[in-house]
């Protein structure tokens, strides 16, 4: 039993629209889709054509950078288009569901006859090896390595984001499952969750449950990681969601790929914010139907949380990996005198130039207005006020920027995330785009190391 | 509210993307955004935004240096009719400063404005909004007889050489404000030291001596104001440095509002008055046994220490660097002021100083976070080996 840790820095962005804790299922989705933009640094490697007929787990692609790793169909159905950009980049492989609800069987023997390489060939067998990314970078893991920890994160901090206590409460079983085949490829598995409130995670064998509180980031993994069991240069630490922990336990249990998503539709344009039970890459008309939107306005529709999430299309679909999906009004409006300090306390600051820390507990109702223009880097100190990690933000940024691969290793490029600066982006006078930036110093890291 | 909006877009037409006057759109843009917050969404990172931004924090630098500014004023007008000698009512007082001093602040910003929009122009940016508190620092540390013409060569001095020939905004080693007033002090030295320049009219007006406190204890004269007198800032010197009580005011609105280095300003009152201390024990020398508060409370120290040693640009960065920054300002003040009796005034040579190694600072502090993490790494690679 570890020690609980608590983060000292960082900022709650208290917004409205979180989800009540109702869980319906959503209406049965006609097509889906899987997005290789979902896969971080993925070049996906198509394995069926149009018209293919599909079961659910049926491998649609593979990575070219790693072709032992499958991207297996959600559901039973026929390819029905496959989705290309500019220069032919793949956009969408959509598949329509056919009712037949049939999947593809794997045989698996019980885990306590199997090892790590095994338990591995299974995974990447049935197609839930992408459930489980690494750090460094934040890509999907490399089944060659031997991580020195795997960490799943419960604990959520990033605005409106789900409570896992609950979102996972017909899951329990199927947890713990995911849980001992986790513990399969690494002795260390950690299992991070609420210091002041556990939940049925306290009870969770096989992993050592660590609590954590403070504001946002801290339930980032990343931040969890580098003060439970820092990354050092060439090692590697997995993570795993733990609703992708609950799909990786049924696998092993029922011998079929599990594609459960669980979204919190959550935002203030949302009338009826609530849990709905969903299926990976599950299309958002269908999950519209059910949710109701205020009817005023243009609408920003993320998949993912208001501060790292992708903004989509509402004919798109759901992604891969979140568990939160928002809508807000999008504020391309203008506010008159709206730099004057001490006005517009309405919009939630860090900066005491605005007197919205005198109202904290109030829940805001935030756009997607720029809140001013980009200017210079001018104020210094504010980045480190939300990165508690013991890294330099804004040296690292400026690292990223000239990209000198040698000074972005030696400032720790290899403990964040881009998500890891998503209050960097929040909180800059200067508007800067940290997350943009990070996230291109990640890809030239990878390119440069091959 | 939306008549004016529809005005103002009618207004921008021919500036848009396309149209004749793209290349002058960062000139209106500049006007424009004064009134409203432009409609521009997030298109990529965080979805929302604070509601902070660069504006927001430099007009709170402007709020924070009214009150030393109108103190200023009135102590411009008070100097000048007490060497005089005749009655006068505060109003008089205040008259006859804003009558000098606005003139200098206007002639400061026409000349760097336009500076800066035609630089904005010319590399393609919007306008920043640093120039909105340079402008307004740069008058209120000049002595207050000095010419109109000599304020506008400083200005563009300091705006096209201590600025933009590093790149603009957030690129300057040196402190601009600072810099306008060095190249004064040195290219002018009869208007910038001496004891005609800092009372107005003092040159015309056949009296008393306007000495500052620290010109008089470098000629080797004692002092007649007592502590409080020259804290609260009747006493010649240059236009708003003089009164640390409103300093202190513009001080606490900086560090309230979070947008001042509380770590510089507290750096660098420790660091001043610990040389004060050490020199008072020595005491060889008038300005060596001038005691450490009253270090604090004369000349242009607090007024530095609050408003130009927490410029971010050129100052140190981390969070570490700032104490040092801080520290070293304090000390190098006293000492210029104690050890080179021509520069009574070390605040200014203290922190130009100390901007040129601010980056120096910065680099030992992010030297010390990278060895820990290389001495973490090599610890671990033991560990498994």
């Amino acid at each position: 039993m570890s020690k609980d840790i608590r983060i000292r820095k960082g900022f709650n962005l208290n917004l409205e629209g979180e989800a009540d804790k109702i869980l319906v299922d959503i209406n049965p989705s006609k097509t889906f889709a899987l997005k290789p933009d979902d896969f971080f640094a993925t070049t996906p490697k198509l394995l069926v054509k149009e018209g293919a007929k599909v079961e659910k787990g049926t491998p649609l692609f593979f990575a070219k950078e790693n072709p032992r790793i499958h991207f297996v169909s959600p559901v039973s159905g026929e390819v029905t288009a496959v989705v290309r950009g500019a220069k032919r980049k793949i956009l969408e492989v959509v598949i329509t569901d056919d009712g037949a609800n049939q999947s593809v069987k794997h045989d698996i023997p019980a885990l306590n006859d199997l090892d790590a390489e095994q338990t591995k060939e299974v995974l990447l067998k049935a197609g839930a090896w992408p459930f489980i990314t690494q750090r460094p970078y934040g890509t999907i893991a490399r089944p060659e390595d031997t991580p020195k920890a795997i960490f799943v994160s419960t604990y959520t901090t990033a605005p409106l984001d789900v409570d896992y206590d609950f979102l996972l409460k017909n899951n329990k079983a199927e947890f713990q499952k995911g849980i001992d085949v986790l513990a399969k490829l690494s002795e260390n598995v950690t299992v991070t969750a609420d210091a002041s409130f556990k939940g049925f995670f306290d009870k969770v064998t096989n992993a050592d449950v660590v609590g954590v509180s403070g504001m946002h980031p801290a339930g980032n993994v990343g931040v969890q990681i580098h003060h439970l069991n820092p990354i050092n240069a060439g090692e590697r630490v997995w993570v795993v969601n733990p609703e992708d922990v609950v799909n990786i336990g049924a696998l092993f249990a029922t011998g079929e790929f599990s594609a459960q998503r669980t979204v919190a539709v959550v935002g203030s344009s949302v009338k009826n914010p609530q849990y709905y039970k969903a299926t990976i890459g599950a299309s958002i008309p269908a999950l519209m139907e059910t949710v109701k939107v205020e009817d005023a306005g243009q609408k920003r529709y993320i998949n993912g949380d208001v501060l790292s999430g992708t903004a989509t299309s509402p004919e798109g679909y759901l992604s891969y990996y979140n568990n939160v999906f928002s809508i807000i009004p999008e504020g391309n409006e203008y506010r008159m005198f709206g730099w004057l300090p001490f006005v517009d306390n309405n919009i939630p600051s860090m900066s005491k130039t605005s007197l919205s820390w005198l109202f904290g507990k109030r829940k805001a109702k935030v756009n997607t207005n720029l809140n001013g223009e980009e200017r210079a880097l001018v104020v210094t100190g504010e980045m480190e006020q939300v990165l508690p990690m013991d890294i330099y933000p804004m040296q690292l940024i400026k690292a990223c920027m000239i990209e000198d691969v040698e000074r972005m290793e030696a400032l720790g490029i290899y403990e964040v995330v881009p998500q890891d600066f998503a209050l960097v982006d929040y909180s800059s006078t200067s508007k800067l785009e940290a997350q943009e930036i990070i996230q291109q110093g990640i890809e030239l890291m990878i390119k440069e190391e091959g | 509210m939306n008549f004016l909006r529809k005005t103002l877009d009618n207004i921008k037409k021919p500036f848009a993307k396309g149209e004749k006057y793209e290349r002058f759109a960062p000139a209106i843009n500049a006007f424009d955004t004064f009134l409203f917050v432009p409609n521009h969404t997030t298109q990529k990172g965080a979805h929302i935004r604070d509601a902070v931004d660069l504006k927001r924090t430099m007009v709170t630098v402007i709020i924070a240096l009214l009150p030393a500014l109108v103190y200023g004023i009135y102590n411009t007008g008070y100097q000048y009719f007490i060497q005089t000698g005749e009655s006068f009512t505060f109003m008089d007082a205040f008259i006859h400063g804003a009558w000098k001093i606005v003139p200098m602040i206007a002639v400061s910003y026409i000349v760097g404005l336009t500076i800066e929009f035609i630089f904005a122009i010319y590399r393609g940016h919007e306008v920043n909004e640093g120039y909105l508190v340079t402008g307004l620092l740069i008058p209120m540390i000049m002595p207050v007889d000095i010419p109109l013409w000599m304020v506008a060569i400083s200005v563009a001095f300091a705006v096209l050489i201590a600025k933009e020939a590093f790149g603009g905004t957030g690129m300057n080693i040196l402190n601009p404000a600072l810099t306008a007033r060095a190249f004064a002090f040195f290219a002018y030295p009869t208007y910038m030291s001496g004891n005609k320049v800092w009372v107005s009219e003092a040159s015309n007006v056949d009296a008393i001596s306007g000495e500052t406190i620290l010109g008089s204890l470098a000629a080797g004269n004692s002092v007649e104001y007592t502590f409080f007198e020259m804290f609260q800032g009747a006493i010649p010197g240059s236009i708003a440095e003089t009164s640390t009580l409103w300093v202190a005011v513009g001080a606490l609105i900086l560090i309230a509002t979070g947008v001042g280095s509380w770590r510089i300003i507290f750096g660098g009152i420790g660091g001043a008055a610990l040389m004060g201390f050490l020199f008072n024990l020595w005491g060889a020398n008038a300005l060596m046994s001038f005691d450490w508060m009253n270090h604090l409370v004369v000349g242009g120290f607090a007024f530095g220490i609050v408003f130009m040693a927490t410029d971010p640009v050129s100052a140190a960065q981390t969070n570490q660097g700032k104490w040092i920054y801080g520290i070293l300002v304090g000390i190098f003040c006293i000492l210029i002021r104690v050890f080179n009796p021509a520069y009574p005034e070390g605040v200014m040579l203290a922190i130009l100083l100390m901007n040129v190694f601010a980056p120096t600072i910065d680099h030992y502090v992010v030297e010390a976070n990278i060895n820990r993490r290389k001495k973490r790494w090599a610890a671990a690679q033991l560990k498994t080996a």
